[in-house]
């Protein structure tokens, strides 16, 4: 078995009468990327800034390479890099004198490369109040992989970006973990999590709901599958039509989208009614992914 | 040591950029040397034999007590210590660098005063010039000591700004600036013990103009060095990284330990 690098153990962190993290145990082992995964207010912020030493836990304990980050912080930045979610430097710092300022902190020579990676080659003079908010959370990913940290945490790093920076990014993430570097993530995205991470947790209102792997996470539970129809006339949305073992069912562009727990029973029944109605099926897709596990899971969360 | 000199230069380099600062720095350092050594000639003749090393104390005052809390806090609202945290910069130094930029500082302002007080204002120069530039360092230790205590401790930028007044106008008022010592009450004169512009003052006209003084200089000498060792000490327990995190490590109201050489003082000198 790989070292466990990451230990959170039992974290309960509480802001006045809201529980921010309530009981969140998880492990992340030695070259993995972990995701935590969730919507806004999931507590996933909160869980990061446990272990970067930047909030102390109410109840529970966190360790990176077995280091508290609440009283061993010093001994941990030359061992974690770290992207907030909001990231903030001196307005006036230009972007290479950033790479160059935080560098020297860890004792490493700048990584300019790094910088021209993330579109920063025209930029190297900018000052930090000039950069978007995308390129302001650019520079900070930058900076926590410039010292080739063995840990790395990425607080939702790809949100707002487009679909270049964002495929870029996640080809920096993946040749940093086949050099061994522990990731821990952040993010709303289930198709992020589930393209990127070897294990992840969804957490609601601050609760762990599941985890494993996304395969593991997918296959557990009610197996809520989407069915996507297209057809050319207008069986599907007569009043009243109802197919069985479907939960919920919308109208997307021209898809009519069926959410079912036993998918063979629904799909056949769809196609007998199309039959039966002298309609035409254009298009059938029957999908069961991370989203609609994640759909399904916060959907009986919102009921309970 | 690198990363460390790497850092007093961009500190020091944005201050001189930044238009806000530069007024702090030196205008309005710059526009109170002139509109006191103008109108004081009048009000209170004596000032005018100090006007030099007044003007440095006042220079440090507002460039310490006002600007250094405000820089703090703003810093801190900004995210900016939060990324300076997880970064690896150490707490002693966003501590430690304030004082030296403002040593630069009143070295660019006292080349501008120390002539044109004597050349305008006919204000003799310092008897010992040595003995003048360690009375500057060391008051330049303690206000900004106590600018940094305040910017570390204030959890707002008005409670930092209430905290820097309480030491700045009393300062002016009775620290032997507008009036002379020996005209303010008894109970005006064991006020001004609290504020290091006394004792900066005090070891100023005792030193380098061989005045008559009010305390007790070896008292002064102690009173400022304790009191910025204290401040030093203070703040780096205090420094609050993350103004998003509301529950703070320690207790703030610590900080008002910083009074205690001054009490003392208050206590033993006559």
């Amino acid at each position: 078995m790989k070292d466990i690098v990451i230990e959170v153990n039992k974290l309960r962190k509480v802001y006045g009468n809201s529980v921010a993290v309530d009981n969140i145990s998880f492990d992340v082992r030695k070259g993995e990327i972990f995701a935590l995964l969730g919507p806004d207010g999931s507590g996933k912020t909160t869980i990061l800034e446990c272990l970067e030493g930047l909030r102390k836990p109410d109840g529970g304990s966190v360790k990176l390479m077995g280091i508290n980050p609440n009283y061993n912080h010093s001994n941990l930045h030359n061992l974690i890099g770290v992207q907030l979610q909001t990231p903030g430097l001196p307005a006036n710092m230009r972007v290479s004198e950033a790479m160059n300022f935080f560098c020297t902190y860890h004792n490493k020579s700048p990584r300019y490369d790094l910088l021209e990676r993330l579109g920063f080659k025209e930029k190297m003079d900018a000052q930090y109040q000039t950069l978007s908010k995308v390129q302001q959370k650019k520079l900070a990913i930058a900076l926590a992989i410039a010292h080739k940290p063995p840990i790395l945490i990425l607080d939702e790093p790809t949100t707002d970006f487009d679909v270049q920076s964002r495929v870029e990014l996640h080809n920096i993430i993946i040749e940093l973990q086949e050099k061994n570097t522990t990731i821990l993530l952040s993010t709303p995205n289930m198709a992020e999590a589930s393209k990127l991470a070897a294990h992840m947790i969804i957490l609601w209102r601050g609760k762990k709901i599941t985890a494993g792997t996304p395969l593991e996470v997918t296959a557990t539970g009610a197996r809520l599958a989407k069915i996507s129809v297209r057809v050319v006339g207008s069986s599907l949305s007569e009043p009243g039509t109802k197919f069985p073992s479907v939960t919920k069912s919308l109208l997307k562009d021209e898809y009519k989208i069926y959410y079912s727990n036993n998918p063979g029973l629904t799909v056949s029944a769809i196609i007998k009614h199309i039959s039966k109605q002298k309609d035409e099926l254009i298009d059938m897709r029957v999908e069961r992914s991370l989203e609609e596990r994640f759909m399904e899971i916060t959907d009986n969360e919102i009921k309970l | 040591m690198k990363a460390f000199k790497n850092h007093f230069l961009f500190e020091f380099r944005t201050e001189l950029g930044d238009k806000n600062l530069l007024v702090m720095n030196y205008l309005l350092p710059l526009g109170l040397y002139v509109l006191m050594g103008l109108s004081m000639k009048e009000i209170n003749p004596g000032f005018m034999e100090i006007i030099i090393p007044a003007m440095i104390v006042i220079s440090i005052l507002i460039s310490a007590i006002l600007r250094l809390p405000g820089l703090f806090v703003k810093s801190r609202e900004a995210g900016i210590f939060r990324s300076y945290k997880v970064n690896g910069v150490p707490a002693s130094s966003i501590v430690a660098i304030p004082p030296l930029t403002t040593i630069i500082h009143i070295i660019i302002i006292s080349i501008v005063i120390v002539p044109t007080a004597s050349l305008f204002f006919g204000a003799p120069f310092p008897d010992r010039w040595g003995i003048f530039i360690l009375i500057s360092l060391l008051t330049v230790f303690t206000c900004t000591g106590l600018g940094v205590l305040i910017g570390s401790a204030s959890s707002s930028n008005l409670a930092a700004m209430l905290w820097s007044q309480l030491i700045f106008i009393p300062s002016l008022v009775i620290g032997g600036f507008l009036v002379p010592s020996d005209l303010l009450p008894t109970s005006l004169n064991k006020i001004g013990i609290f504020l290091p512009s006394t004792h900066a003052l005090n070891l100023f006209k005792f030193y380098s103009y061989n005045q008559p003084i009010d305390y007790n200089p070896l008292w002064s000498i102690l009173i400022l060095l304790s009191s910025g060792i204290l401040s030093f000490a203070l703040a780096i327990y205090l420094f609050n990284w993350d103004n998003q995190n509301k529950t703070r490590r320690r207790n703030p109201l610590l900080g008002l330990l910083v009074i205690l050489p001054y009490i003392i003082a208050v206590i033993f000198l006559p």
